[in-house]
């Protein structure tokens, strides 16, 4: 019984939900992930990482971005309905230690995975330093929660319209030359930023954590749909990671896999967006409010 | 192979049997004589474009003519072959007489899953191999069709009537083992496949409480994710679970032990007294050749399960997307390689060829699976290895480089070793790439649960008895044996369910030589 217990959009297409699953929530650390279906008989599964958890009060959250079809169905639930099925906790827990001065750089929804992550290395006793970066103010999450946790946050959006106009790979570059070098940098975001981040840092020796959103079925390395190729090896994201040395991933690998199914998502998209449309335009579904 | 229509089959049956029971006396020789009962089917052309199952299942005529093949052989040479030692003779005989109840409780006194094993045991390696009908007719597939009469005395019984036939004489509904009164022991299985059911179903038995954890969101095992409808219909697995939950076992869904809670948790945490792992060889071997990771290359788990599980081949209505394969290669010969290659032509891929390095009759392959995939069309480039697989600048698949091989001496396996022959690479232009060359055991409990002993490959360590290197904890089928079949994980889930049942009762396994 998943419950959704709370449910908030924190901008247009992103969603944040707290949703029962007690047993997850004991079991749960840093860095892991879930997958869930809305729909056990013909849904799809699919992986989100598990962005806070309360133990005692048995939910954990999730924030999401509605990308396609599964994304838009979920963001359909309500306060008070039940995800059908949610497993987890899946994946390696985050290597968590006092390495000094720790960055973390979070692209879009990668603030939302990145969360826990942060908060556990405070914890552990680092100088945290948080990057958010966002295409432009409205996609900006987690602002709050990060600044109460952060020794330093900067803010980047590729349009300027907050905090610096720039990306995420800027501040970070003058991190790596600045007096207070990071220890460690951990990137979570889109591929492409996590790419380059790990650009970034490369020549400084900044050894750099990434976590992957590979494609996913199962999430328990039965399938090999996830794998990606690390330092010429074939790992699967699922179990091997999520997280991997970001020096060692051929992202250009991953990124061309997580195209496989394209044209078939971007059909199934916009037959789901049409459908919401037409929901909405017959009255079925009250506008979404605005967080 | 020609295909002859279901009614053809019927009507010869019909004849056949009329002239045997014509006969005065009679003799070895006239049962010799009767004609192999061949197994009615869609036709070729028809059931590759549908998910339905490609086999009807005997007519009552033809099982009662298979059924009179047999010898009933004093030495059964067959029980010999079969795994689980079911009473072969006695239950073709009841077949014979036309007692369907009766030769489905024989079955059932060995076997928990005959619908199922019926359909998909490697029978010519079995019980079949060693049939003296075979022997005496110099071809071990004429023996007695062992398989198909176990399925049809199943179907029957489990009132399944897939072909239409007759009215059901003699058919027995299914019914509810007895379930002993609660004893207050719980037991914990993790994993639904054959090993995971069979052990629920002899420990519930018992009285004691059972609760099945299985890591997808239905149970099953890899005879609901990776074996295709078109092959086991999933109505007959979810009636065995119903069975089990009849019972009063309670089936746990998206719960990975390891994971969602330790092993080691389920015994001092949460009081379990027993655990049983059948957690399968989930784990899909790849090549390590060049080109592995290009978009169109699958894991056959994960491109039987995207259709099986997640139902993908009925694009309309599942959300799971299912590449559109034109011109497939599966590399491998075993079951998993021809499941992939069948399920591949049904999503309409205009051609689908099996790489295998080996020859036909090395195939692991179930021989029947064989002949259907070939018949659908499936092309068997034997004695082919790849050898890298091509893509375009986009690290799309564009083909396969393969190189010939020819059968040198045997190797340990006793199969005939295939050596490559330098310099014979050729290139075959295709757009997809299933790899189908085996599974290892799923790390995952192992890696999770340091106490449990397992070998180089992963496959957890038991003694015969099922009990693994950890106090109150056994193990058995795939996660055990490496990646074998339904009937064997069938006959260590019983096994092991001895072995608790034992020590829930304070006993000792018995002393056996070693
Ligand atoms: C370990 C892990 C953790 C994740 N955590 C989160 C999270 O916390 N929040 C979140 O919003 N998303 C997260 N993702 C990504 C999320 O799983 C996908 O966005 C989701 O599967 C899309 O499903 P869909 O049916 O809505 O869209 P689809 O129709 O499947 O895809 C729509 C579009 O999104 C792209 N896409 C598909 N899968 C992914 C993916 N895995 N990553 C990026 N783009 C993708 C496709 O290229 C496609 O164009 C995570 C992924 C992984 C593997
Ligand atoms: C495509 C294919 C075709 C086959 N064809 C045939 C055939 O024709 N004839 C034949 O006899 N055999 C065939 N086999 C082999 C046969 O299916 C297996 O030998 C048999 O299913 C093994 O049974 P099992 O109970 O050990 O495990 P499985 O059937 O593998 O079931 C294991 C279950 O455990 C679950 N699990 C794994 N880890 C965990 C965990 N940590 N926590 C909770 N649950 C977990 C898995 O999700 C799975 O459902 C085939 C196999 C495949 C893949
Ligand atoms: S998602 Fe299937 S192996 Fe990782």
């Amino acid at each position: 019984m998943h419950m959704i217990i709370e449910k908030k959009q924190l901008s247009e297409q992103v969603y944040m939900m707290r949703v029962t699953a007690p047993l997850i929530a004991e079991a749960r650390s840093p860095g892991q992930f879930i997958i869930l279906q809305v729909d056990t008989d013909y849904g799809e599964r699919i992986p989100l990482t598990i962005s806070d958890a309360n133990a005692e009060e048995g939910w954990i959250r999730i924030i999401f971005q509605t990308v396609g079809k599964t994304t838009i169905k979920l963001a359909e639930l309500e306060e008070g309905e039940e995800i059908a099925a949610v497993l987890g906790p899946l994946g390696h827990p985050t290597h968590i230690e006092n390495f000094g001065h720790a960055v973390c750089v979070g692209g879009g929804i990668g603030v939302a995975p990145m969360y826990p992550i942060a908060k556990a290395l405070k914890e552990a006793g680092n100088k945290l330093t948080v990057i958010i970066g966002a295409r432009s103010r409205d996609l900006v999450i987690l602002e709050d929660d990060m600044r109460a946790i952060a020794d330093q946050l900067i803010i980047v959006t590729d349009d300027g319209s907050y905090g610096r106009k720039a990306l995420v790979t800027e501040p970070l570059k003058e991190l790596c030359e600045s007096d207070d070098k990071p220890d460690i940098a951990v990137a979570i975001g889109p591929p492409i930023m996590m790419k380059f981040a790990a650009e970034t840092t490369r020549p400084y020796g900044v050894h750099t954590v990434v976590s992957l959103n590979t494609i996913m079925v199962d999430g328990t390395g039965m399938c090999g749909g996830c794998r990606v190729t690390v330092a010429g090896e074939t790992k699967f994201v699922c179990v091997d990671g999520p997280e991997f040395d970001g020096h060692q991933v051929d992202f250009d690998n991953m990124m061309r896999r997580l195209q496989s199914y394209k044209p078939q998502e971007d059909k199934a998209r916009h037959l789901c967006k049409l459908d919401a449309e037409a929901d909405r335009l017959a009255d079925k579904l009250p506008e979404k409010e605005q967080a | 192979m020609s295909h002859k229509s279901p009614a053809e089959l019927r009507s010869e049956a019909q004849a056949a049997l009329a002239e045997f029971r014509g006969l005065e006396k009679i003799r070895a020789r006239d049962r010799l004589a009767l004609p192999q009962q061949e197994m009615p089917a869609q036709d070729p052309i028809v059931r590759a474009g549908n998910m339905h199952e490609v086999t009807h299942g005997y007519f009552e005529e033809q099982a009662r003519v298979e059924a009179e093949r047999c010898l009933q052989c004093k030495n059964a040479p067959c029980v010999e072959g079969c795994p689980v030692r079911i009473d072969i003779p006695r239950f073709i005989g009841h077949i014979a007489e036309g007692d369907y109840a009766a030769s489905l409780s024989v079955i059932r006194e060995a076997s928990l899953l005959p619908s199922i094993c019926g359909r998909v045991c490697p029978q010519e390696n079995q019980c079949q191999e060693y049939c003296t009908v075979g022997k005496s007719l110099k071809d071990i597939f004429k023996s007695v069709s062992i398989g198909r009469l176990e399925r049809f005395a199943a179907d029957r019984g489990a009132a399944i009537d897939a072909s239409g036939a007759t009215p059901l004489k003699g058919s027995v509904s299914r019914t509810v083992p007895e379930v002993k009164p609660a004893t207050g022991k719980k037991v914990a299985v993790v994993g639904s496949g054959p090993a995971g059911i069979t052990v629920a179903a002899d420990v519930r038995r018992e009285g004691h409480e059972v609760t099945i954890f299985e890591a997808f969101h239905k149970p099953g095992g890899v005879m609901v994710y990776g074996i295709p409808e078109f092959r086991l219909p999933k109505k007959i697995v979810e009636d065995e679970l119903h069975t089990l939950e009849e019972m009063g076992v309670e089936i746990h869904t998206n719960f990975l032990v390891g994971r969602t809670r330790k092993l080691k948790d389920l015994i001092e945490k949460d009081g379990y007294d027993a655990v049983f792992i059948g957690t399968g060889a989930g784990l899909p071997r790849f090549m390590h050749i060049d080109g592995e990771n290009f978009v169109g290359v699958f894991s056959a788990n994960e491109f039987l399960t995207r259709s099986n599980l997640m139902k993908a081949y009925d694009r309309d209505r599942s959300d799971t997307p299912m590449p559109i394969p034109e011109r497939v290669a599966v590399f491998g010969g075993g079951n998993v390689a021809m499941d992939a290659a069948r399920t591949a032509i049904r999503i309409g891929s205009k051609k689908v060829s099996i790489i295998y390095r080996r020859s036909r009759v090395e195939m692991p392959a179930r021989a029947e699976e064989v002949g259907h995939a070939e018949e659908e069309g499936v092309e068997f480039l034997l004695l082919k290895s790849p050898t890298r697989i091509l893509g375009d600048e986009n690290q799309t698949v564009i083909g396969i480089e393969v190189l010939d091989y020819e059968l040198g001496e045997p190797d340990d396996s006793g199969r005939r070793r295939p050596v490559p022959i330098p310099g014979s690479e050729s290139v075959i232009d295709l757009d997809t790439v299933i790899v189908a060359i085996g599974n290892d055991s799923n790390p995952l409990i192992t890696r999770t649960t340091p106490e449990l002993k397992a070998n180089k490959w992963g496959n957890i360590l038991t003694d015969e008895f099922g009990k693994t290197s950890m106090d109150k904890v056994y193990a058995g089928g795939d996660i055990v044996l490496g990646a074998a079949t339904v009937i064997l994980a069938m006959g260590e889930g019983r096994k092991a369910a001895a072995s608790i049942n034992r020590m829930l009762r304070g006993e000792a396994d018995p002393v056996t030589e070693a």
